[in-house]
């Protein structure tokens, strides 16, 4: 109780967070091992996992840094891609699953962290919400890029062609990449719960450790006065381009996942698109923008009520929409606030060991 | 030779002819107060100092060295501080993160826990408050907070845009006898106030703005009582 106490209040808020992941970890592997859970929800862990590092990431962009992006689904999309290529030529060659798997990630990440490293080029160095406009723009062209390209390897090299198969000109030995629209088959399965678990808490450490170093510092300073921070001595310009790429490349690593679940990727706009994009950023937003743990809840809460609600059918959408407004409600709305701390837990036990001292 | 000698300074906001080619110097240990009205391009002069705007013609020397064209992030680690008009802390940030960040261009840890000790022994209120954030300080507090965190970075001089903006009577006094006070202990200060009596007051020399050139300077003491700054500076 002692240790608890002598901690600082991050310490103790970022503790709290890990252990939230791990506790539910725990419930969730045990269901599954124990067979006390639909096949449904088996099928959705994974998918869980990716959406709670999109929402992390992104919020390490929106919430920290303070620009707004719109493009999230872009960078995953480029470390799916990126991943899933890399996997297809390598899994003759490291049979290692995970070594692959690993190599894989790494590489998903880098990629997207390249990609979102080039676009904050231009933009970050201006001021304003160019940011949304470009990625906006990036995520869409990334995701159409995709669909239009067939790519393809033989001896000779790398083919590309924007027509189709046969117009690779591939040998006989030939393997095709991407199939344009029908996307890349083939993908080795990877990516498990415990997997996508793993990655998770590596993403926490990553941001968590971020926000609480001179790094961290300096990039929310710039968040809270851009001015005041350059009269200080930071490069804005370098920290902004540092969180932006961070979170495109943890972006990819989601990708990364995302991909190995999946025997056939394509990049369609429910997976890579606009909505996507949008929908990560409701995560964030409904969380609590800089609330790394509030978006955890929010991505895997926002995700698990549309498949709950499947009975409803047609009305399930509606359902969600009223779940967010409620939720905006109950956050900002003084009166509910007035009332959760008094109805609070803390409070709660707070009065209880103040009644035990008056006894 | 002067620590700081601007020549010639032309500044355009785009067809706004900002600066007009406009020169003055800063000799070490001296408190140097620009006055003058809203526009009069005090705030301009500054932030062309610090590497925040870049002039169109002209040059700013700091200590010998031609820092015109130095970004704005290096220029504090040449030892200028820059405290920003209106109270920009780090509303997010604890005080303790905000000095912090003040001493962000020096490595030496126990040098930075020396000024930081230092900038507590001046500024107490800051030490009781170490732990809140920022932006829930009340307005006097937060410039306290913004001139200690200039100060963690140790500059050689210290440039302040209008400390006393917003602030009551009695916070006005209480800045300006530190402004006093850090020039004491050997920083120079460069000081655009639009409170033209209480700068003109602690200042060495002054120089007056009008639209982008100085039309009046000299010995603070002389013009303290020159007719014409009385009249249009001094209400009287």
């Amino acid at each position: 109780m002692n240790m608890i106490k002598s901690m600082s209040k991050t310490t103790k808020n970022n503790a709290i967070t890990y252990a939230m992941v791990i506790i539910a970890f725990a419930v969730v592997q045990t269901m599954v091992m124990t067979g006390n859970i639909t096949s449904l929800m088996n099928g959705l862990l994974v998918p869980l996992c990716t959406y709670v590092i999109l929402a992390i990431s992104l919020n390490l962009t929106v919430g920290i840094l303070g620009e707004l992006s719109l493009g999230h689904a872009g960078f995953m999309c480029v470390g799916a891609f990126s991943s899933s290529i890399f996997s297809q030529l390598t899994v003759d060659v490291i049979t290692t699953g995970w070594m692959r798997f690993s190599l894989a990630i790494i590489l998903g990440a880098i990629m997207a962290g390249l990609f979102g490293f080039l676009v904050g080029i231009p933009v970050l160095r201006l001021k304003g919400d160019y940011l949304a406009i470009v990625t906006l723009a990036f995520g869409e062209i990334v995701k159409n890029v995709i669909n239009a390209i067939y790519v393809g390897i033989d001896e000779a090299g790398v083919h590309f062609s924007l027509q189709d198969v046969t117009s690779l000109g591939l040998s006989e030995t030939g393997l095709v990449l991407i199939k344009g629209p029908r996307g890349i088959t083939g993908t080795p399965k990877d990516s498990t719960f415990v997997i996508g678990v793993i990655l998770i808490i590596i993403t926490l450490i990553v941001i968590l450790n971020l926000m609480n170093s001179r790094t961290g510092r300096a990039i929310m300073s710039i968040r809270d006065n851009r001015i005041a921070a350059e009269s200080v001595g930071i490069n804005i310009t370098k920290y902004k381009l540092l969180a932006f790429a961070i979170s495109a490349a943890l972006a990819g690593v989601a990708g990364a996942l995302y991909a190995h679940n999946l025997s056939t990727l394509t990049a369609l706009p429910k997976n890579f698109g606009y909505n996507m994009s949008i929908m990560i950023l409701v995560f964030v937003v409904l969380g609590g923008i800089g609330n790394i743990r509030g978006s955890i809840i929010a991505a895997v809460v926002l995700t698990l009520i549309p498949e709950l609600l499947r009975s409803l059918n047609d009305y399930r959408m509606l359902m969600y929409a009223i779940v967010l407004i409620v939720t905006m409600i109950c956050t900002w709305s003084p009166k509910i606030k007035e009332l959760r701390e008094r109805y609070s837990l803390q409070n709660w036990i707070q009065k209880k060991k103040h009644a035990k001292e008056v006894v | 030779m002067a620590m700081l000698e601007i020549k010639d300074l032309e500044v355009y906001y785009g067809m706004i002819h900002a600066l007009k080619g406009l020169s003055f110097e800063v000799n070490e240990g001296e408190i140097i107060a620009l006055i003058g009205a809203n526009g009069a391009g005090k705030t301009t002069i500054l932030h062309t100092v610090t590497g925040l705007l870049s002039p169109r013609s002209g040059s700013v020397m700091f200590e010998g060295k031609d820092v015109t064209k130095v970004p704005a992030h290096q220029i504090v680690s040449m030892g200028m501080a820059h405290v920003p008009e209106g109270r920009r802390v780090f509303a997010s940030l604890s005080v303790l993160d905000n000095l912090k960040m003040g001493a962000y261009t020096r490595t030496d840890k126990a040098e930075i826990e020396e000024s930081l000790q230092r900038v507590y022994k001046r500024f107490p209120r800051l030490e009781e408050r170490s732990n809140q954030a920022a932006g829930t300080l009340s307005g006097g507090e937060q410039q306290m907070l913004a001139m200690g965190r200039a100060l963690m970075s140790k500059p050689k001089i210290i440039l302040m845009d209008e400390p006393s903006m917003g602030l009551s009577p009695i916070y006005v006094n209480e800045i300006f006898d530190i402004i006093r006070e850090v020039s004491a202990s050997g920083t120079t200060v460069l000081l655009v106030e639009q409170n033209a009596k209480k700068a003109l007051s602690i200042a060495d020399r002054a120089y007056v703005l009008e639209t982008g050139n100085i039309v009046l300077s000299g010995d603070a003491k002389e013009l303290i009582n020159d007719d014409s700054v009385k009249k249009a500076y001094l209400g009287e």
